[in-house]
């Protein structure tokens, strides 16, 4: 793993998205478009619950739709490229972080939005925000691997969500508990323990395709 | 006498799997209110769990030794003990459906073990799908490989974590007792219990040869 080579690599992936906006703008798009069809649906009926559920639902979506487009965006012949110049350790580094940075931003605005529309149930701002880095941190990195599967196997997106949502459960069921602490007025005693298997998961994603990434990048 | 030498674990499989239905119908259990006499499906059931999870980490360490040494047996063991690992799955699914139904009053409940195990049997129906999508052989043995190893670590937390810290099962054995103790095993139904667990397995990986067997015979014809 060479600090060097995941710098240039995330560069590279930032330059690419900074000149086409593709990413950013559809997943904005696609979040406000779930938000308001979200607040019609419900406007009248939310409660706490509720809205934990509906935000951790679009969120994951929203990271699917996005993350899974990530490795098809540029063409077989300059991961042949990439594939000379650099191990794939970097690789699936440099893509990993550059997920998480998107992610994290679309999941602020996501809130921001969210709490436009329904309003903010949250009594503890620092600990969602704490819940919501280390989640979308979670989420972004199993969906990378995942995408990085899908992406070998010819097909991209449904092969993406199949993959994924399965193994997203884990977390989402954790950050659901986690999210519905931090809506009470009293902190549970709980919090300890769920945040603890929070990064728990987070380390075991990030080990698992740090090692399991080379078997998946030579063809 | 050769044959009896190397398949005596067969034998030992199916006479504990008969040992197990029959005595685990006829023997006296404990009388509780609303478990009542369905208690005997603990050796109907509960083994059938055992025997996946079983399967399912011998597919992982198949998987593991085709990434390491790309050799495709490695490979067809793998994805044969997942076919027999989701066989299981289901007849506990169904096992525990009836069960449920008869004690808690629906089929399913929103309970952190049934929630496992639906998702263990969602990720490795995928993990078919996934298989089927690749046609290149050895690409569809590493991405598969690399997919169960991922899946299987995940679902260790799953079910092994997750429960622990969730707000209570159905199930016994939830909030620190030890599994058995809330379901009154009395110490002879161990002695059925455990066997059956031992004649699953192994009937399980007599199942698993048969299949590599079958898809020998596919490939010599």
């Amino acid at each position: 793993m060479e600090i060097q080579h995941i710098k240039h690599l995330l560069k590279k992936d930032i330059l690419i998205e900074w000149r086409h906006k593709y990413a950013f703008n559809s997943a904005i798009l696609y979040v406000i478009a779930t938000v308001f069809i979200s607040y019609l649906v419900f406007s009248n009926s939310i409660d706490a619950l509720t809205w934990t559920a509906l935000f951790w639902i679009i969120i994951v979506f929203a990271t699917i739709n996005t993350v899974s487009h990530s490795f098809s965006l540029e063409s077989k012949n300059r991961y042949f490229y990439y594939y000379t110049i650099s191990a794939p350790e970097n690789v699936i580094i440099g893509k990993i972080l550059y997920n998480n940075l998107l992610m994290l931003l679309l999941t602020l605005l996501t809130y921001l939005i969210f709490s436009l529309f329904f309003g903010s149930f949250i009594m503890h701002t620092f600990l969602f925000l704490v819940v919501l880095i280390l989640g979308s941190f979670g989420l972004s990195s199993l969906l990378t691997m995942t995408t990085a599967i899908a992406w070998k196997a010819g097909s991209s997106f449904s092969l993406t969500a199949v993959l994924g949502f399965p193994l997203t459960l884990p977390l989402l069921i954790v950050l659901i508990r986690l999210t519905n602490i931090t809506v009470a007025v009293d902190i549970s005693t709980e919090i300890l323990k769920l945040f603890l298997t929070l990064l728990l998961i987070d380390v075991i994603i990030i080990v698992l395709a740090y090692i399991l990434f080379p078997y998946i990048w030579k063809d | 006498m050769e044959r009896l030498k190397n398949n005596w674990w067969k034998f030992l499989g199916a006479l504990l799997v008969i040992y197990s239905v029959i005595a685990g119908l006829i023997i006296e259990v404990p009388q509780l209110p609303i478990i009542e006499q369905t208690i005997r499906n603990v050796f109907f059931h509960v083994p059938m769990w055992f025997a996946m999870i079983f399967i399912f980490l011998l597919s992982v360490v198949y998987s593991i030794k085709y990434l390491s040494d790309s050799v495709l047996k490695n490979d067809i063991m793998a994805i044969e003990a997942v076919n027999v690992g989701l066989l299981f799955g289901s007849l506990g699914l169904i096992t525990g459906m009836a069960w449920a139904r008869f004690t808690w009053g629906a089929f399913w409940v929103n309970d952190p073990k049934l929630n496992g195990a639906a998702v263990s049997m969602l990720a490795y129906f995928a993990y078919v799908v996934l298989r089927s999508s690749v046609p290149d052989k050895h690409k569809k043995a590493r991405l598969a490989a690399v997919y169960n190893i991922f899946a299987f670590v995940l679902l260790l937390v799953f079910i092994g974590i997750l429960p622990r810290i969730a707000d209570g099962s159905l199930h016994p054995g939830s909030g620190g007792d030890s599994p058995f103790a809330v379901a009154k095993m009395h110490g002879h139904m161990y002695l059925i219990f455990w066997p059956a667990v031992i004649g699953w397995i192994l009937v399980g990986i007599w199942l698993l040869k048969l299949r590599i067997e079958l898809r020998k015979d596919n490939f010599n014809n």
